[in-house]
């Protein structure tokens, strides 16, 4: 109890914390005996400071959603811990998670995917409300408006489909959703990737601006490292399974200590060279 | 048009000539055309980059040259291809000919275009047996050979292995040499390196540039961010609610750009793509509105509702085409019209 209770303090400064997380994704071989076996994380210590955006960047296959679906609870990692909020919650069961998981929220790339389409918009952001019985009756709606409003889609669309809003809308209305209950920790996975770049910005610049409102935790994972450069405070860089770096943003992105963190870095800038050149005038 | 015609002769004959290609798709809401009055002339070899957000006509453009469109669009114009046939009047035993032959596709999501139950071997193979002449043995040879010159080190191994077992990297590669086996005059790229890293989104143009110079083949690079055609295409065509509203080289589009929507867009790249940001708590700049404000039925120019540089007459009237420097034409009243 007493070096639980010492734990406790040491991590107050973080939101979410894990210690030596690891996750292996079993698949029977085809026509043959045993199992081939992926160590989607292996020993992940990551830190994930109160109020600030960290971003958890890699290239693909290199754990990081896998990460994300532990994060939220979503997947069970196979050893290892996940303190959040100064609990240790990796262990617990279903009964004891649920009240947790209204705090934690996630938003995933693929909008039109992850809203159902039989709902309208405003049915959308309601389930998660009706279920955790936050609101009921005439307030439901008035409730939904009022985040759609909040998220910057215009309370008239309440009544259309998710598939009849662009992209970007879309991607408005599963933030809406996901800061329904008033959660702390938000998880993009890959949230604006696949929007144009104007688009882009202007969700970056709603989540940005939430963070502020609803005081909240970001972790937002993102294959572009431009990208992260622009918003985040904290930078853990994935490779293999493992946070191979990580640190505050200008500290990682000034003087990057691990080979991979440096040649993801040095591709990003012969991109943004080359296209520096092309303003100035010749060709690269 | 007829600005396109008086410099005609300055150029080589096009490989395809694109006139007045209006684009409709019949839609419950609004029947608005996805492609208005589209003129556009590609020589042969050369690399043009198309630049749009999501909604710009990009894609219906490919599809149109493709000859993919749902048969429900209403299609008028022309797309002049070697200067002989019009791609808009010819019929599918025809197309057969041409697509995959003459113009290939390389699309988004190449694990998605690659059937899982087939060797990429076998894949890349079923392309020329489709288009070429000549027995089992040569097909190998000619697959090993386009696999060798997309710098697979590893030749045996890719070609007998099937999709899920290739990275994303080597997948895309994969479905390049199936665009490019037959030695096509015209690639279209439908953003082919959306939502790749950095890393392998470099080794893909890469490979795309030195294929280029190999075959001769002409490349539509379609795709949402300038930073990627910068470099790498020789002339950049900017879409924004199915006009071409800026086409130039990409050294004075890039240098300069005429059209207010371009100049936005190379703005924000700008400012997002500096690692080091001085301060990460302010504000991202954009371009204010979205593509779905855009009323299609306006008399005035179409990006009037979100631009910064608008005047009295934008609203009144849709701009024409000039073209204030040699080869670099714009749809913007504040470069004379």
């Amino acid at each position: 109890m007493g070096t639980e209770q010492g734990a406790k303090r040491a991590i107050k400064p973080a939101l979410v914390r894990t210690r030596a997380l690891c996750k292996q994704y079993g698949q029977h071989r085809l026509f043959s005996r045993g199992k081939f076996t992926v160590n989607a994380l292996v020993d992940v210590d990551l830190e994930i400071p109160f109020g600030g955006v960290t971003a958890l960047v890699g290239e693909s296959g290199s754990g990081k959603s896998t990460l994300a679906l532990c994060l939220g609870m979503l997947e069970k990692p196979d050893r290892g811990e996940i303190w959040f909020e100064g609990s240790e919650i990796s262990r617990w069961g279903a009964r004891k998670l649920a009240p947790l998981r209204s705090k934690i929220q996630m938003v995933f790339q693929d909008s039109a995917g992850a809203l159902n389409p039989s709902f309208t918009a405003a049915e959308i952001i309601e389930e998660p409300l009706e279920i955790q019985r936050r609101e009921t009756g005439r307030r439901l709606r008035a409730r939904a408006c009022e985040l759609m409003e909040e998220v910057g889609l215009s309370p008239e669309w309440a009544k259309r489909s998710p598939l009849a809003l662009s992209g970007g809308q879309r991607q408005r209305l599963a933030i809406a959703r996901a800061i329904a209950l008033r959660p702390t920790f938000l998880i993009l996975d890959e949230s604006v990737s696949g929007l144009d770049l104007s688009t882009q910005a202007q969700i970056l610049n709603l989540l940005l601006n939430l963070r502020a409102t609803h005081s909240l935790t970001y972790l937002l994972i993102s294959h572009d490292l431009s990208l992260v450069g622009q918003i985040a405070d904290f930078v853990a860089v994935m490779h293999q399974g493992r946070i191979v770096e990580q640190g505050p943003r200008q500290q990682v992105f000034a003087s990057p200590q691990h080979a991979h963190t440096r040649e993801l870095l040095g591709s990003v800038r012969i991109l943004e060279s080359a296209f520096r050149a092309a303003q100035a005038g010749g060709r690269s | 048009m007829s600005m396109l015609s008086a410099i005609a002769p300055f150029r080589p004959p096009p490989l395809l000539r694109i006139r007045g290609l209006t684009v409709k798709y019949p839609c419950d809401r609004y029947s608005a055309p996805a492609l208005q009055g589209i003129d556009l002339d590609i020589a042969p070899g050369e690399i043009v980059g198309i630049l749009g957000e999501s909604g710009s006509g990009k894609s219906t453009l490919a599809l149109s040259i493709l000859g993919l469109l749902p048969p429900n669009a209403s299609v008028e114009g022309s797309i002049v291809f070697q200067n002989n046939e019009d791609l808009l009047q010819i019929d599918e035993p025809r197309w057969k000919t041409i697509r995959g032959a003459k113009i290939a596709l390389i699309g988004q999501e190449p694990g998605l275009c690659l059937s899982p139950v087939m060797s990429v071997g076998d894949q890349i193979a079923e392309v020329l047996r489709a288009h070429r002449p000549g027995g089992r043995k040569l097909r190998e040879v000619e697959c090993e050979a386009i696999l060798t010159d997309l710098r697979f080190s590893d030749v045996d191994r890719i070609s007998k292995a099937y999709p899920h077992q290739l990275s994303g990297g080597e997948l895309h590669r994969v479905a390049i040499a199936q665009a490019l086996v037959c030695q096509p005059d015209l690639v279209i790229a439908d953003e082919a390196t959306r939502s790749l890293d950095v890393a392998v989104q470099a080794e893909i143009l890469n490979v795309l540039g030195q294929m280029k110079r190999r075959f001769r083949s002409a490349l539509i690079f379609i795709t949402h961010d300038p930073t990627v055609l910068a470099g790498f295409a020789d002339r950049v065509i900017t879409m924004y609610a199915g006009h071409i509203v800026e086409d130039g080289p990409v050294s004075s589009v890039f240098r300069q750009p005429l059209h207010p929507y371009t100049e936005g867009l190379l703005q924000l790249v700008r400012a997002h793509r500096q690692p080091e940001s001085p301060d990460p708590q302010r504000l991202l700049p954009v371009i204010r509105g979205s593509s779905t404000d855009v009323d299609r039925s306006t008399a005035g120019c179409v990006f009037e509702p979100r631009c910064c540089a608008r005047t009295a007459i934008c609203r009144e009237e849709s701009p024409k085409e000039v073209m204030p420097e040699p080869g670099h034409r714009v749809r913007c009243f504040n470069h004379g019209n």
